[in-house]
């Protein structure tokens, strides 16, 4: 029994020894909604070039605000970085962001993929497209996301669940396009015309299509992308029988608006501790080494100009975005879950 | 007669220390304005009531055709395989229900290779040909009935080998056949552990929340989710989870009720054993594909995916992977220890001073596990957040530095929230070894003049050690799988291997996500392996 005690005192201790204090000098503390994968090697390059540590916990962006929100004044993170335009508004309107106007990110950063008041900056571009599978479907049936309301896409569309963020977004958007009322006429025509009820993630609607379960889908491109560089034979697959349709280009007013896009970005934390290291860092990830290495590992579109994206979305072809104020985006998402609870959209 | 009510107070206090998050949570319902409730009564609420209750009454009927038969035949017949099964039937315990969902559906889904070889083989396109829709409800009942049946058999099972032989033994010997005497006797006595048993799963299936939302499937907990995240309505999300307490509170009252002022434990002493019922030719073959079935479908298939995945297709884990481990276990130990501690303490005061307001702080201090772990993270988040403002603020008042947040942003949040979420595990076990002992040697020993801390110490925890075994072990594999409440929680550069596979697996990376996924699957197999070893050893074979 004595043994038995040891152990368990010192599994105790060395459990919280190995948990770092987030407060040496030179760091920065990050709340990052973006997944390890898809920031750490940045992160890590960063501190190699710097000799700045950076700190890391990622999680959902809402369950990080919640964190900033109920820590106020004492909360340890200098930054917070998410994967939709959204979340970020909604931590402006939470009162936790700081403003700051940093003049590098300002000249390189496109005035639209930003805060009006600097409270965040947009770090990558992701497009939000038509996908269809190249062997059922005729392209001169597509035009615009509303059409996909139309009877002749019964039983042949696939959609990811309205709890996806992207999805409340691409809402959000059609709200401000074209009013509540019509918004939601669009979504009960496109539920009706669903060929299964809504599971998975994007990729799983990208597979759907390519197996035949239905002709048409709307998903992020950077998964398409991803099935393309697969080195998996099935995933490659999959990938070729697919094709990216971009929405709403032509035409008068909402119908030409232009295809539907979000960004990741970050944001400077109300009350962090770690100004000029956070300040580094944002600098560092809006890089054209930093936005070279999302274009290349994530397939996202880069935020500053001059930065080559990948060959696969290359292949995706040229598009028009929708010029909308991606404030709009955070303001309207309340109302767009309101409206896909109505319209039926699981 | 101080120390007894000192045990009594000192019970008190811990159970409402459990339940501080609950009650915090409470309070942000009371203080909710309604608005958004009215529009999730007119649009979606209805749909989560049904669909919560189809998936627990599918469930509950899943685990208890699978626990129940299982642990009678490996108890109670002998018949070839018996002795592997009776460790065997416990290792769909180590796979966490949404990593068997991802694995089953890689491979059953439309675009997975049986369907793709069916399309292939036949020419048919897709639904030209009937095939089980995995995501759907029947998929979800399924996936949790084969993950979460063990705590059934388990603790069935432990009833059936501590049942006295002689109760059996009578009934025979007054002309019951075998069979008579496990319907008329040893279910009925065996009915704590299994109701026992199935309440743990019952709360389980309520708290999924990875499972249902991968399948499509709205229920209560999904709904709480998106109103939380979705909506950013922490008041309104408080509501829903009040509601789903109600739903606990029914199947706590339905336990109490089934159980009323009966006794479980025997008047006798003995540890004769039973001779097995010997099951031969077509009997013994179908005990042998009862008890493989759920074996073969809730651990050995999805296994052999996971492996295949993680050698074949997957990234590898790196060398980090030893952190990822150490901190798993690490975290999942102290939980361990802390809940199972605090269960011993509350059930011992409950038993030794058996009046009402005690028995029902008790189980209320329970209630914990059926929450979904987001909502208990906030509920733990908000007090120890501002127990930190204020140390800082008493650090700030003698002048000394900024301690930073000791307690919201360290361990100590995470053990709180397990300790919350699990309490209910290690009580259902402690609960039941306390109750198999006579109160004839408490009163022995009250007579010799100890006090109930010596009494407890000398002569209860050395007599139920195998049930208080088992409950550390329970709490250490739901900690080990545990996610939501550790991806809120945890401190700054701290991951567990559940955070890694649902990172990846959410980034819809499922065949990456395989290593870490098999890695949980491992270390959970450990303690699986040792409770079988605990229980058996109780009993001579």
């Amino acid at each position: 029994m004595n043994l038995m005690n040891k152990l368990i005192l010192s599994t105790f201790a060395a459990g919280f020894l190995s948990v770092t204090v987030a407060q040496a000098a030179d760091v920065v503390n990050v709340y990052s909604a973006r997944k390890e994968a898809l920031i750490k090697p940045l992160l890590d390059e960063f501190s190699a070039s710097t000799g700045i540590e950076v700190n890391l916990v990622t999680g959902n962006a809402d369950a990080l605000l919640k964190r900033l929100q109920v820590e106020g004044s004492a909360t340890e993170a200098d930054l917070f970085i998410t994967s939709d335009v959204g979340r970020l508004h909604r931590a402006k309107e939470a009162g936790v962001l700081k403003r700051v106007s940093l003049p590098v990110l300002e000249n390189t950063i496109p005035q639209a993929l930003k805060d009006s008041e600097n409270y965040w900056y947009g770090l990558t571009l992701r497009a939000r497209p038509i996908i269809y599978a190249k062997d059922r479907v005729d392209v001169g049936q597509l035009s615009t996301y509303e059409a996909l309301a139309q009877p002749q896409w019964q039983a042949r569309i696939c959609l990811r669940s309205s709890q996806n963020v992207y999805n409340q977004s691409l809402v959000a958007a059609a709200i401000h396009a074209i009013g509540d009322q019509a918004t939601q006429g669009w979504m009960e025509g496109m539920v009706n015309n669903l060929a299964k009820s809504p599971s998975g993630g994007d990729t799983d609607q990208l597979k759907a299509v390519a197996a035949g379960v239905c002709d048409v889908t709307i998903a992020n491109t950077y998964y398409l992308a991803r099935l393309i560089n697969s080195s998996k034979t099935s995933d490659q697959a999959v990938a070729k029988r697919l094709a990216v349709f971009w929405p709403n280009q032509k035409g008068e007013g909402a119908a030409g608006r232009g295809a539907h896009f979000n960004v990741s970005g970050a944001a400077f934390t109300k009350h962090g501790k770690n100004h000029n290291e956070a300040k580094a860092l944002l600098e560092y990830l809006a890089s054209p080494k930093a936005q070279a290495w999302y274009a290349k590992i994530n397939n996202e579109y880069p935020v500053v100009k001059g930065v080559k994206i990948s060959p696969a979305l290359k292949g995706f072809g040229d598009y028009k975005m929708d010029p909308i104020d991606l404030e709009i985006l955070g303001l309207n998402n309340r109302q767009a879950i309101k409206l896909m609870d109505r319209a039926g959209w699981k | 007669m101080f120390k007894r009510h000192g045990l009594s107070a000192f019970a008190v206090v811990i159970a409402a220390f459990i339940l501080l998050p609950v009650i915090v949570i409470g309070s942000y319902a009371v203080l909710a304005d309604g608005a958004l409730w009215q529009h999730l009564y007119e649009t979606v609420l209805s749909e989560y009531l049904i669909n919560s209750l189809k998936l627990l009454f599918g469930v509950g009927t899943g685990v208890l055709l699978l626990g129940v038969p299982t642990a009678w035949l490996t108890s109670m017949c002998s018949f070839p395989g018996r002795r592997w099964f009776s460790w065997a039937l416990l290792l769909p315990l180590a796979m966490p229900a949404y990593i068997i969902a991802y694995t089953y559906t890689g491979i059953l889904d439309y675009a997975g290779p049986v369907q793709s070889s069916i399309r292939e083989l036949t020419g048919l396109g897709y639904g030209d040909y009937w095939f089980f829709e995995i995501r759907s409800m029947g998929g979800a009942i399924v996936m949790m009935s084969l993950v979460l049946y063990p705590y059934v058999y388990l603790l069935a099972r432990s009833a059936f080998l501590e049942q006295s032989v002689n109760s059996i033994e009578v009934g025979c010997s007054l002309g019951y056949s075998r069979w008579r005497a496990l319907w008329s006797l040893a279910l009925p006595m065996a009915r704590p552990a299994i109701i026992a048993g199935l309440s743990l799963a019952l709360m389980e299936t309520l708290a999924d929340y990875g499972t249902v939302q991968y399948f499509g499937v709205s229920t209560f907990t999904t709904g709480i989710f998106r109103t939380f995240y979705g909506y950013g309505d922490t008041a309104a999300a408080a509501q829903l989870a009040v509601g789903l307490l109600a739903f606990v509170m029914l199947l706590v009252l339905l336990e109490r009720y089934s159980r009323r002022r009966a006794r479980y434990h025997s008047a006798v002493e003995s540890k004769a054993r039973a001779d097995l019922i010997p099951l031969e030719g077509s009997k013994a073959l179908i005990a042998f594909a009862l008890c493989l079935s759920p074996l073969l479908l809730g651990f050995m298939i999805p296994t052999a995916q996971l492996l295949y995945w993680a050698i074949f297709e997957a990234q590898p884990l790196g060398w980090d992977f030893v952190e990822l481990a150490w901190n798993s276990f690490s975290l999942a130990f102290m939980a361990a220890i802390i809940a199972v501690i605090l269960a011993i303490i509350l059930s011992y005061a409950k038993r030794n001073k058996p009046i009402k307001p005690i028995g029902s702080v008790i189980a209320i201090s329970g209630f914990g596990y059926a929450l979904p772990g987001t909502i208990i993270a906030i509920g733990v988040l908000i007090p120890l957040a501002w127990m930190d403002h204020s140390i800082i603020t008493m650090f700030e008042g003698f002048g000394w530095d900024n301690p930073g947040l000791l307690l919201s942003g360290s361990l100590v949040a995470l053990l709180f929230a397990y300790t919350v979420r699990f309490l209910a595990v290690a009580l259902g076990s402690v609960q039941a070894g306390l109750e198999q002992i006579k109160p004839s040697l408490d009163h022995a020993g009250r007579s010799l003049g100890h006090s109930p801390w010596a009494i407890l110490r000398q002569i209860h925890v050395p007599l139920m050690r195998s049930s208080i075994l088992t409950a550390v072990l329970i709490v250490f594999v739901d900690v080990l799988k545990e996610l939501p409440a550790t991806l809120i929680l945890r401190p700054f550069n701290f991951n567990t291997m559940a955070v890694r596979a649902y990172e990846l697996a959410s980034d819809e990376r499922l065949v990456d996500a395989a290593p870490a996924s098999i890695m949980i699957v491992l270390v959970g197999l450990i303690p699986v392996l040792l409770i079988h070893a605990s229980i058996s050893r109780r009993r001579p074979q």
